[in-house]
């Protein structure tokens, strides 16, 4: 057993956290979400300077060839500065399908943009209907010559405004829920017949409605086995959740922060409420909830790479159930405690609620997840 | 022993349930059932029907004009209203401040804002919360302090709800800082136009204005306009919440948002079958409702029994806001992944722009938000257990 990081983790983690301790504070970030884009063009070229971008690849397409715990270690700073650029979208999901799924030519083409900063992307997987299963896909791919058309809509796409190009899951064949037949496809987000309708998400980021009419593609588009997609896809989503988890567990250590200095200093009959009971009890169930999840996030980090499905699949649903369960707890106490001031949206104790809120309604939910890992023993 | 309704509580029932039903207008309810945003005429809208109708002071004595309806019959007509969509009557002047203005107010005061309250002429706000001083209310510092036949009022109140519409405000002051603090407090109520007050609003998480923090900057207000004594307002505030009883539990209001999640869940799909027939989320609306429906029993046994109503009102409170945010977070996992899309300018009533997901999906989250509210205002939940162990225990 080895818990303990190495130096150039350690370093990376530092280095991440003094820049976004310096320059992603509450009213910085306020202005980023602010803006017309969502998210800063500027924070984003610090992050491929800092080499952020490319710890998931391999250096033969341009990434620094990290592990899956550099991701979580990247996805836990992001998470306590409550960061909103595209990193989950372009470097965790879009990225790793890519990886997973692509050809060496697709890889090297895309992988290096995305480390150099220039090229973001959005997975494009959810549908109006499908809520968060992944083999629920009524968008079809038909042939069409040597390529396919694409009709369909695809909901709740993050970031899939500013996306350049989109890792699309479509039907190839089958039924709407069939495993077999569905096929991930790249299409640049500039093609003919790709409507986007933007907005934002009530944690601060952005999302799109994404709707395909008749949008040709070449068959270079294709990403991986056609018909046979779901398993990397499914792949690759454990590995999305697993940052998912990493970067829950960075907000809740900032929210468990947060709400124990306001104990320390929030006075009323004349005493500091931290030194209420009643309150202390539940601060320390927030702790516990962190240290619970922390444990559960490292573990999924490891086996996310496991070539064993089901050990993969059990133990990355057994953290998104701890986080979706903690995220929630620590969430509701921490606005609790605050009082009055929990509810203002000039305080970041709510801000770190809401994403915590909606990890859980990302990629799955506790139920969700509770259905799959009873299912993977 | 008998839990049913008599036959004339029946009758009472049927007949609120026909004048909802055919007065409260479609615009109106349609805003409250899709949790868009209310604005001030929204509510004196309803608020003059139930007026016309003799019926917007079920609480107050006849002979100021109102229903004077029994408990029963009170619950009755907020639970009707509450399940039919109709926007809550604005507690602060019919049911705070009115009753204390008719049980220690003078004449003056009786007859010149009654009649304003109860034709919803003038908005009235809570002016009892300040920064330093929430659950801790008597520690509270605005400073009022008598000059011939004014009272001079520095300070600030916060967290005071729909402010920005307030006419009149009602304060908890400091008159005297020389004894006890419960006994400095002095209530008085303070015209919002008076110079020297300056309202600013305060967003909440889901983005939107309904509080707001007011500053007092040597507000000058008439001697006439302090309620009973000087010395006395904490036991007046103190009188004003043994009354407010029937309306914490919202009862009806959760009965409605219970109807409208099974609704969801009937529309929304779970591995391509509907969500409410899936085991483990219908657990979950059962153990709500389960809690619904004791409560419902625990309102009528507060409401039945014969002596003042007391410290159980607490429960009333912890479990009535333990229903409702339970409610709002099942709603928002009902939706699944368009609980995200976050969209302010779609709660506005006239606004008819390109939808993102379904209609009921649009507001769940930002109401799970707001509804943390519940647990937090009107006496936090800690503060009523905090009552319960040493009042009803005597821990
Ligand atoms: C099955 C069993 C085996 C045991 N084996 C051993 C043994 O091998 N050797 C041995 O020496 N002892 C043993 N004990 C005793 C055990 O350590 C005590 O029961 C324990 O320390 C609690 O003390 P108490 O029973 O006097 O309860 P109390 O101390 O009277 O506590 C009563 C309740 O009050 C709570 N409480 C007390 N103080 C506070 C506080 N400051 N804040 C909040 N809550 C508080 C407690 O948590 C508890 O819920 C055993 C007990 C049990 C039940
Ligand atoms: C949406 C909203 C609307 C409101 N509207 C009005 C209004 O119209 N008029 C008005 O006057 N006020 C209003 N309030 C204020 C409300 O009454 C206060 O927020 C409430 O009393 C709590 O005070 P606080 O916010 O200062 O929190 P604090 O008192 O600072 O409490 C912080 C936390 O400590 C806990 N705590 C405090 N003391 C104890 C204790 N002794 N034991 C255990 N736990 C304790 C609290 O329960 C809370 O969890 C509103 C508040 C909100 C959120």
């Amino acid at each position: 057993m080895d818990f303990i990081f190495s130096d150039e983790q350690q370093q990376l983690r530092d280095s991440l956290q003094k820049f976004i301790g310096k320059e992603y504070g509450f009213e910085a970030r306020k202005a980023i979400i602010a803006s017309e884009q969502g998210f800063s063009d500027k924070v984003w070229a610090q992050f491929a300077e800092m080499g952020i971008l490319g710890v998931a690849f391999d250096e033969a397409h341009g990434g620094f060839g990290g592990s899956s715990v550099d991701t979580m270690l990247v996805m836990t700073e992001l998470g306590r500065g409550i960061v909103v650029e595209p990193y989950f979208s372009t470097v965790v999901l879009g990225g790793s399908l890519i990886d997973l799924a692509g050809s060496e030519a697709q890889k090297q083409a895309v992988l290096s943009e995305v480390v150099e900063g220039k090229l973001l992307l959005a997975a494009a997987l959810g549908e109006p209907n499908s809520r968060y299963e992944l083999n629920c896909v009524q968008t079809t791919a038909k042939r069409d010559g040597a390529g396919y058309v694409l009709n369909g809509h695809k909901a709740v796409v993050l970031h899939g405004e500013s996306a350049d190009k989109l890792v699309v899951s479509a039907r190839t064949a089958g039924a709407a829920r069939e495993a077999k037949g569905i096929s991930l496809f790249l299409v640049d987000k500039a093609s003919a017949g790709v409507a986007v309708q933007g907005y934002r998400t009530i944690d601060g980021m952005r999302a799109a409605e994404i709707k395909f009419s008749n949008v040709k593609v070449g068959a270079d588009a294709a990403l991986g086995e056609i018909d046979n997609a779901l398993p990397v896809l499914e792949r690759g989503a454990d590995f999305a959740v697993s940052a998912l988890c990493a970067e829950a567990v960075g907000a809740m250590e900032a929210l468990n922060a947060a709400t124990y200095e306001y104990l320390k200093t929030r006075q009323q009959f004349g005493r500091p409420i931290g030194s209420f009971q009643a309150l202390q009890h539940r601060a320390v169930d927030m702790m516990i909830h962190c240290e619970q999840s922390r444990s559960l996030a490292l573990l999924a980090s490891i086996k996310v790479q496991s070539e064993d499905p089901n050990e993969r699949k059990r133990t990355v649903s057994a953290a998104k159930i701890q986080i979706g369960r903690s995220g929630r707890a620590i969430g509701e106490e921490a606005i609790q405690l605050h009082g009055g001031m929990g509810v203002s949206n000039e305080l970041a104790a709510g801000h770190y609620a809401k994403r915590l809120a909606m990890i859980n309604a990302t990629l799955g939910d506790v139920e969700h997840h509770s259905e799959r890992f009873a299912s993977a023993a | 022993m008998d839990l049913n309704y008599t036959k004339e509580e029946q009758a009472f029932r049927d007949e609120v349930r026909k004048f909802v039903h055919e007065n409260l207008p479609k615009d109106i309810a349609d805003k409250v059932l899709h949790h868009k945003r209310l604005v001030k005429d929204d509510w004196v809208r309803w608020q003059k029907i139930l007026h016309k109708k003799g019926w917007v002071a079920p609480n107050w004595p006849k002979e100021y004009g109102g229903c004077a309806w029994t408990p029963i019959q009170q619950n009755i007509f907020e639970e009707e209203c509450g399940y039919a969509g109709a926007p809550r009557v604005m507690p602060f002047g019919l049911v705070m401040v009115a009753p204390v203005i008719q049980h220690f107010g003078s004449k003056w005061q009786k007859e010149y804002y009654l009649p304003r309250i109860l034709s919803s002429e003038d908005w009235w706000a809570q002016g009892y919360s300040e920064p330093g001083s929430g659950s801790d209310l008597a520690s509270l510092k605005t400073k009022a302090v008598r000059q011939g036949d004014h009272y001079i009022v520095d300070g600030q109140k916060t967290w005071t709800t729909l402010g920005q519409y307030a006419d009149m405000i009602f304060c908890l002051v400091r008159t005297d800082s020389t004894v006890k603090k419960q006994e400095g407090i002095s209530f008085l109520l303070i015209d919002m136009k008076s110079p020297g007050i300056t309202v600013r609003p305060i967003i909440t998480l889901d983005e939107e204005h309904e509080v707001n923090e007011v500053f007092f900057d040597n507000v000058k207000v008439p001697a006439e306009n302090l309620v009973g004594e000087e010395g006395k307002g904490w036991t007046y505030a103190k009188f004003l919440l043994g009354h407010e009883r029937t309306g914490i539990a919202r009862v009806g209001e959760s009965k409605r948002e219970l109807e409208q999640l099974k609704a969801i869940a009937s529309k929304e799909l779970r591995n391509g079958k509907p969500l409410i027939e899936d085991p483990r989320f219908r657990d979950r609306i059962t153990a709500v409702e389960v809690e619904l429906m004791a409560l419902e029993i625990t309102l009528l046994r507060v409401l039945s029994s014969r002596t003042k109503p007391g410290p159980e009102a607490s429960i009333l409170k912890i479990k009535g806001t333990d229903v409702q945010q339970a409610l709002t977070e099942l709603t928002m996992e009902a939706v699944g992944p368009y609980a995200l899309p976050f969209r302010p300018e779609a709660r506005a009533g006239d606004w008819h722009g390109e939808s993102v997901g379904p209609e009921y999906a649009a507001s769940a989250a930002a109401v799970y938000f707001n509804y943390r509210k519940t647990s937090i205002y009107g006496g936090s939940n800690e503060i009523q257990r905090n009552i319960i162990s040493q009042m009803v225990l005597g821990l």
